[in-house]
């Protein structure tokens, strides 16, 4: 007998797309499609392995992430939802073709500019599509994982979380909400197999570190610039770098790490 | 199916969840004072009631479930025609 949530499962998978030895692993990415995505995407890709893209407006970019993945040897999907609609989380689920073995919470993005001139719409925005939509998101797949009584939920945070940035208040402070959410959830699901990480990326050479301010005429690059000159390792960091760091926490190897947050940011953050 | 067999199905589900002795499930016993179920357990054994006897166990409904008892009552109000 099914419930209605695996006969919605059955259905995609009886319409044809993946056979079970596509699906051993199921690695479910959300803004799969962002410069940081598509790496993460790529790094957990492997025969075997199914990789669910999801993408809000990039439709090249996501399409960018299932090639990348289809050249490692694995399959991918593509599934379209903006997060901050709360009926998403149920898409990205209906679009896996088993329960997902991981969920690497990794879609945000910023509106920056300074705190005493931001509105409450850039400030909810943002808390909600990084930190609201990761926590719908992850309360999704916790009941199948609960059920499999194993899984991997790894939230892309920041070094702004950790830090703080200049004209980033409301990122700054989803991606900090992130860590408390992660450690939440890792003790609650911590004897069942679940793991719940945070990786946190410093400065890239891309993505949204790489994109110019969307406040209007407020420069918070002189934020990010001056961050940048602070990194031990004097560069800037690769998606590949990060990308490898989200991995392993999504793997078998991690087990034994729960509640963590991991910064690959060229040892900006060290000692906080 | 009997209010026994609905009841042999569960204290399968709550030995394999929790390893309490499938003998300690009785109607009237009350999972969280008296067999000391945490919630995760609770959510973990509607799940598994929820694929076992083919119904949908909301979580609205299943804080009202106190006793093994309440937990028949509702799988046999909820179960669709096989």
């Amino acid at each position: 007998m099914t419930t209605p949530h695996d006969a919605a499962r059955f259905a995609h998978a009886a319409a044809g797309t993946p056979t079970t030895a596509d699906t051993s692993r199921v690695v479910l990415v959300t803004g799969a499609s962002g410069y940081l995505g598509r790496a993460i995407a790529a790094a957990v890709a492997a025969p075997g392995t199914y990789v669910v893209c999801h993408y809000r407006s990039d439709l090249a970019g996501a399409e960018k992430a299932v090639a990348a993945v289809e050249e490692r040897g694995g399959t991918a999907t593509l599934v379209q939802a903006d997060l901050t609609d709360r009926d998403a989380p149920r898409a990205l689920l209906e679009a896996c073709p088993a329960t997902p073995d991981v969920l690497v919470a990794n879609a945000g993005t910023t509106a920056d500019g300074l705190s005493m001139m931001m509105s409450d719409e850039s400030f909810d925005l943002v808390v909600d599509a990084n930190l609201s939509a990761s926590f719908r998101c992850a309360r999704a797949v916790l009941r199948p994982m609960l059920r499999a009584r194993s899984g991997r939920i790894v939230f892309v945070g920041s070094v702004a979380g950790l830090l703080g940035n200049a004209g980033q208040a409301n990122y700054s402070a989803a991606k900090a909400g992130l860590g408390g959410l992660a450690r939440a959830l890792a003790r609650e699901v911590a004897a069942r197999g679940i793991t719940v990480n945070v990786v946190a990326p410093g400065v890239l050479d891309g993505g949204l570190a790489g994109a110019p301010a969307t406040a209007a005429g407020i420069d918070t690059t002189v934020g990010l610039d001056a961050l940048a000159a602070a990194i031990p390792a004097r560069r800037r960091g690769r998606a590949e770098e990060v990308a490898a760091a989200v991995a392993f926490l999504a793997g078998p190897d991690a087990s034994y790490i729960t509640g963590a947050t991991l910064a690959v940011d060229g040892g900006l953050s060290m000692g906080c | 199916m009997t209010d026994a067999e609905y009841l042999a199905g569960l204290a399968e589900i709550v030995n394999e969840i929790t390893g309490i002795s499938a003998d300690a499930v009785t109607p009237d016993v009350r999972f969280t004072d008296d067999l000391d179920v945490d919630s995760l357990s609770m959510v973990e054994i509607a799940l598994a009631a929820e694929e076992k006897f083919g119904v949908r166990i909301p979580d609205s409904d299943l804080v009202k479930l106190k006793t093994p008892g309440d937990a028949v009552a509702f799988i046999k109000q909820a179960g669709v025609p096989a």
